[in-house]
């Protein structure tokens, strides 16, 4: 390895977003160049070429990528097939019996195989792990010959209650890889050993089908860089907001799935916790949605499982994102009963508001900000002029007009529900888990969030919110600060007290060793290795599991003491008494799954080395007439980056940079604080 | 006169209070009924009618109408009482007052704002055993409530915020799975005190006066809403019946007609002619075929919300002495088999009147499915679940194979979750073909589960329905399967008598039970499918080449799929 250059590559839907820090110096820049499509590489390539010329100074590059979330929406992934047991070719197809909405009975479902290359082989494996019938291996063949014949480009084999005993699954994939001629062959029981069929047979499907497309995509990727020059070691974001080696990334592409979104919470967490604020709600706005997650004590709530669409069920852990349709471009209009709404229908960024100017012509949340006054209609992100007469027009036509309100009221109308929607997000991330608000920051980025901060202040109680410097690249700069890390999960399904410590001790020994290395592989340097150890547990009878961590000691050669019955049931009990507030007196309790992360954690960068350079007395580059609170008032127009540390803003004032605008609302105190940050408070706050 | 900024904001915030009761019970339940399943519902109540102002949206869709009638009785209770008094919750499951059937169990409590009844917060949920003759509590042999479970009529179980534990003794005598109910009645009364907390928070934000106004003003703008659709059907009157297999006691068909009437912005539904009440378990109450009729009502026009003001412009006639307006101790396990064939002919009377709205018929069963019996080591077990089948076509495109059925969210446990739990392995799981109705549009398909016993013994229960009359097309449409179910003895195969219902099938070791589910209905004439969708669904094995020849003619074979 070579230099000491850090690259993070955040590939969007319309923007690839480059940053770069030397690791030696401090320094850091970003670039912002639009994504190229269909191959994002060639966008990828110039954001870097815009700030490196030489990538033998470059020591990482860490990708966010969306490649695999698209493939999966946009149903763009390979033709494969599947091999399982006899009796259950179906079982992507029924799903576990749901629908895509509960009222209207309406929309059906395509899996992303058809069922003409499922095919089934005789086998079974009983839930004890008892084999009832061993695989047939000529059948095996003979199917894995005609998938071939079907121009399959990959295969997963998927047998029931194979968590149980993978013996099947894996006779199986050696008699196929005999014939297969490439290496995207995989069983179930090695992408999720975890109990529940279809969402096992769903996520290596799902692998299955991403594995050429984002394999191709990531070597055509890595082989560009090299020819560059490049020598040192590419990592590729995953859903639960660690790094993996590119080679990982390939042969497992489903853990991609949400690889943008979790490395903006990452850098968010850091951000934060570096500010002072460890406990924070993200808030992202972009052009469709609001996406919101929860960091408490500096770590993202992990999810176990998503659908990516209906009946698309990726298990694998994920930081906990939720997600309403409140963007920018969501559709403000009134119903036939006279109730006002937004969205879930959404213009995007293309055509995008009205006053874009490119063919849409119903009113959005962007257009409301921009006839309010709050958005620069001359300088708005990414260029261009804004035509605010048709915002105002449209307003009036769909919501002024229905409702009977004036142009700005029903502006201020649009963006009140709005933020209603927001705040209830807010609300359901944070109130509706046990926690208070109170003790919570929140974080906007992306290009809308720091206009609705104060409104989220006022409606949550939120303590403050943090925009930081460049809230536009977060997530970019969370892929140079993300740790490596490699999750495992085996079903146990045993009862507490029968518990075999030694077996269990066993389990998590081959997860370490995986692990290990999985981070030794990767070259990279690790300021420090954590590993955490979790059961899935419940008593007898109940179906949800609570999240039990479990304390092992590791020894010497990554040797671990066998936990015993009764430290987990204290484990358990604790973890139980944590989540329920009570104890079932009597019950008895069980194991379902063993879970363990293994963390690399990677040398983080100073922050303060990203703090405004500048100095001096602070003068508005301008004012401008905003509207706010039921009136134009005159706010002061700063541009944000040029804003010294220290400086202190009162409402009502606009904080302008390329990526965002900051909106600091009659009663807000702008900071900015040691690290380029502007923290927002109320300044009748008690606890600043 | 609210403004309609703040009544904007106040609807998304106590919608919002609904969906965090049910989040809050289906976290904290114990029983996968209410876990999984999804069978519960929470709400906000008006003070004085019991109509339905606010009900959350991950409840179980029966229930959206079905709790006001659970409020009332409970008002009326309170009224003849004359002891209402904050801090009091009523518990009952007596479903001739309250809908449905004796396995909910409702909560419902006063909730007071500055000394004044403001509203009634109220929840429902699906307990696991309530006593009764057979354990889960569905027994198509019943023929009074009595063999169904345990009948609580509603009683304080709080008391001015003192819990009765009096109450809570009698009922946990009366269960066979004590811990479960204790834990689902926890939940629920954790459920509730939620909802006061959050109502309290809103109310000091809001002032009582400005709820109570975004209260109304929601009623009133659900009656316009539903008014404008119905103003945009055309004026007229359209028929339709369909049957019920039998009640399980008697195998005689059971009608279920309705008259749907279309005059301006008034919509009449006149279920007369519908069968009398009968000796099985298929009865329901009238509070129950009132919220069937809204389920309905809001499967076709979806943007309709959950309250009252919804049902003000409906005129809903039920025949004294029906099956749908039984009385007590007339057994009501069976009301979902019912409720889905009311929701059938609601869907085919309107397919006439405005086919571009209405999907074509659902599975319409739910096959309530058990298979119990003891295990070496002396242990009883008792398998018990729902199956899945096909939903209709319609305009939008073909229907969905293997959902659940309209009147639930629920989905269905995992193989592997079965077998692990119990001494059964399935043999199939898998999409049944030929099972969805043929149309422009083909039904969705119903699936084909076989489930082998792996211990020495077992009994078998089923409640079905659609065993005999299948699931209907819609705007010419082809009907889907029948539902059919069948039992190995030994080498041979078995059918219960009633078809599609069964009590105590004897299985042995080796021997299985087999359950073929209907699929949905198809929609618009089958001549005009495009001849490529046909042999494509050939060439997958959802439509076999003779049925594919015998709807569709043989023009597919010249086409490429």
């Amino acid at each position: 390895m070579s230099g000491t250059t850090l690259i993070g590559v955040d590939v969007g839907g319309t923007f690839t977003d480059i940053f770069v820090l030397d690791a030696a110096t401090g320094r850091a820049e970003v670039a912002k160049v639009p994504t190229s499509r269909p191959d994002q590489s060639a966008g990828f390539l110039a954001g870097i070429a815009q700030r490196v010329s030489d990538l033998g100074t470059v020591a990482t590059v860490v990708h966010g990528t969306t490649a695999g979330t698209n493939a999966l929406l946009e149903r763009k992934g390979a033709r494969i097939g599947i091999i399982t047991t006899a009796g259950f070719r179906d079982v992507l197809e029924m799903r576990r019996r749901d629908r895509p909405r509960t009222w209207g009975l309406r929309g059906d479902f395509t899996p992303v195989v058809s069922r003409d290359l499922r095919l089934e082989v005789a086998e079974r494996t009983l839930a004890d792990g008892t084999v009832h019938t061993p695989v047939d291996l000529n059948a095996v063949r003979a199917a894995g010959q005609a998938l071939l014949d079907q121009g399959c480009l990959a295969v997963a084999v998927l047998f029931v209650n194979a968590y149980a005993n993978p013996a099947n699954e894996q006779a199986a994939v050696a008699a196929l890889r005999e014939i297969w001629p490439n290496p995207h062959v995989a069983s179930s029981s090695e992408i999720l050993p975890e109990i529940r069929e279809f969402e096992r047979f769903s996520t290596t499907a799902l692998n299955a089908y991403l594995q050429p497309e984002v394999a191709g995509y990531l070597s055509r990727l890595e082989q560009a860089l090299k020819s560059k020059g490049f020598g040192g070691e590419f990592l590729i974001v995953q859903s639960n907001g660690g790094v993996m080696a590119v080679e990982t990334a390939c042969r497992l592409p489903v853990r991609t799935a949400l690889s943008g979104p979790a490395a903006g919470v990452i850098a968010a967490a850091y951000i934060a916790q570096t500010a002072g604020f460890p406990d924070i709600i993200t808030g992202d706005m972009g052009g469709t949605s609001f996406d919101v997650a929860l960091i408490a004590g500096g770590q993202a709530a992990l999810a176990a499982q998503t659908a990516v669409d209906f009946g698309m069920v990726v298990r694998v852990p994920m930081i906990e994102i939720t997600t309403i349709g409140a963007g920018g471009g969501s559709i403000a209009w009134v119903d036939k009963g006279g109730l006002l709404n937004i969205g879930p229908e959404s213009a995007g960024s293309d055509p995008g508001p009205v006053a874009y100017a490119r063919g849409n012509t119903r009113p959005t949340v962007t257009d409301a900000n921009i006839v309010l006054g709050r958005i620069d209609p001359d300088r708005p992100i990414g260029g261009g002029r804004l035509d605010v007469a048709a915002a105002r027009a449209a307003i009036d036509a769909h919501v002024g007009g229905p409702l009977g309100l004036g142009t700005e009221e029903a502006a201020e109308a649009i963006i009140r529900v709005a933020n209603s929607r927001m705040a209830g997000a807010i609300r359901l991330v944070s109130i509706e888990r046990g926690h208070d608000p109170k003790h919570f920051a929140f974080m906007p980025f992306g290009g809308g969030g720091a206009l609705h901060a104060g409104a989220m202040l006022a409606e949550v109680g939120l303590s403050r919110a943090i925009v930081p410097r460049y809230p536009g690249v977060t997530s970019a700069m969370g892929c140079v600060i993300a740790d490596m890390r490699a999750d495992f999960v085996q079903t146990v399904n045993q009862p507490t007290a029968a518990a075999d410590g030694a077996a269990l001790a066993a389990l998590i020994e081959d997860h370490l060793a995986e692990g290990q290395g999985m981070l030794a592989a990767s070259g990279g340097a690790f300021a420090a290795r954590v590993v955490t150890v979790e059961l899935d547990m419940a008593y007898v009878g109940q179906t949800h599991t609570v999240s039990v961590p479990l304390p092992v000691t590791i020894l010497a050669q990554d040797k671990v003491t066998p936990p015993t019955p009764d430290a987990i049931t204290a484990a358990f009990e604790a973890a139980y008494q944590r989540v329920f507030g009570r104890l079932l007196p009597g019950g008895v309790s069980r194991i379902l799954n063993l879970r363990t992360a293994v963390i690399g954690q990677r040398p983080k960068f100073d922050l303060a080395t990203l703090a405004p350079t500048t100095s001096g007395p602070v003068v508005p580059r301008a004012t401008r007439r905003v509207h706010l609170g039921g009136a134009w008032c005159d706010a002061a127009i700063h541009d944000r980056l040029a804003l010294p540390v220290g400086t202190v803003i009162r409402g009502p004032a606009v904080l302008e940079q390329p990526d965002t605008t900051i909106l600091v609302e009659p009663g807000l105190i702008g900071t900015v604080d040691s690290y380029g940050n502007v923290i927002l408070t109320r300044e009748d706050g008690d606890d600043t | 006169m609210i403004d309609p900024i703040t009544l904007a904001v106040l609807a998304g915030r106590m919608e919002q209070i609904a969906d965090e009761m049910d989040a809050t019970l289906f976290r904290s339940a114990f029983n996968p009924i209410i876990a999984e399943a999804h069978d519960a519902s929470h709400g906000l109540y008006h003070a004085t009618t019991g109509d339905t102002l606010v009900q959350g949206k991950s409840g179980l869709p029966i229930f959206v109408g079905v709790m006001a009638f659970a409020v009332k009785a409970v008002i009326d209770k309170a009224a003849r009482d004359g002891d209402l008094a904050e801090g009091d919750v009523y518990i009952f499951n007596d479903a001739h007052i309250g809908g449905t059937h004796l396995s909910d169990m409702r909560l419902v409590r006063p909730y007071f704002h500055q000394g004044q009844l403001f509203c009634y917060l109220a929840s429902v949920g699906h307990w696991h055993d309530m006593g009764g003759a057979v354990p889960g509590n569905y027994n198509p042999r019943a023929t009074e409530v009595f063999q169904e479970a345990f009948v609580l009529p509603p009683v304080k179980v709080m008391r001015a915020g003192v819990v009765q534990q009096d109450v809570i003794d009698i009922i946990l005598r009366n269960t066979r799975l004590p811990a479960s109910a204790q834990g689902d009645l926890n939940g629920q009364l954790s459920a509730l005190d939620l909802g006061v907390r959050r109502m309290d928070g809103l109310l000091a934000e809001y002032g009582g006066a400005t709820v109570r106004a975004a209260l109304d003003a929601l009623s009133d703008r659900a009656e316009a809403l539903i008014r404008a659709e119905v103003a945009a059907l055309p004026d007229g009157r359209w028929e339709a019946t369909d049957y019920l297999d039998n009640d399980g006691i008697t195998d005689v068909a059971l009608p279920i007609t309705v008259a749907l009437t279309v005059a301006g912005d008034r919509l009449t539904l006149d279920f007369t002619g519908t069968a009398g009440a009968t000796a099985g378990p298929v009865n329901i109450s009238k509070g129950t075929a009132i919220a069937a009729v809204y389920v309905a009502i809001k499967h076709i026009f979806p943007g309709l919300p959950a309250n009252a003001g919804v049902m003000r412009p409906l005129d809903i006639v039920v025949p004294e002495r029906s099956l749908l307006a039984a009385e007590f101790p007339a057994p009501t396990g069976g009301y979902t088999e019912t409720i889905l064939r009311m929701i059938d002919v609601i869907f085919a009377a309107m397919a006439q009147a405005a086919p571009d709205l209405v999907v074509a018929n659902a599975y319409g069963t739910i096959n309530a499915l058990s298979l119990a019996g003891y295990r070496r080591d002396g242990r009883r077990w008792v398998m018990f679940s729902f199956y899945g089948g096909g939903h209709g076509g319609s305009l939008a495109g073909d229907g969905l194979n293997h959902g659940n059925a309209p009147i639930s969210t629920a989905t269905i446990p995992p193989v592997e979750i079965l077998e692990s739990a119990y001494p059964v392995m399935f043999r199939q799981w898998a999409l049944r073909p030929d099972s969805g109705g043929a149309g422009t549009q083909r039904g969705g398909l119903g699936a084909v589960y076989e489930i082998e016993l792996l211990e020495d013994s077992a009994e078998v229960f089923l409640f079905g329905e659609r065993g005999r009359h299948a699931p209907k097309g819609a705007a010419g449409g082809g009907d889907a399967a029948l539902n059919r179910f069948s039992y190995s003895q030994g080498d041979d195969w078995a059918t219960p008598a009633m078809v599609s219902k069964g009590t105590g099938m004897r299985l042995a070791r080796g021997d299985a039970v087999r359950l073929e589910t209907p699929g949905g209905g198809g929609y618009g004439p089958a001549s005009a499918r495009d001849p490529a969708a046909v042999a494509r669904d050939v060439a997958l094995g959802l439509v076999t080449e003779q049925a594919a020849d015998a709807a569709y003619g043989t023009a597919w074979r010249e086409s490429v799929a």
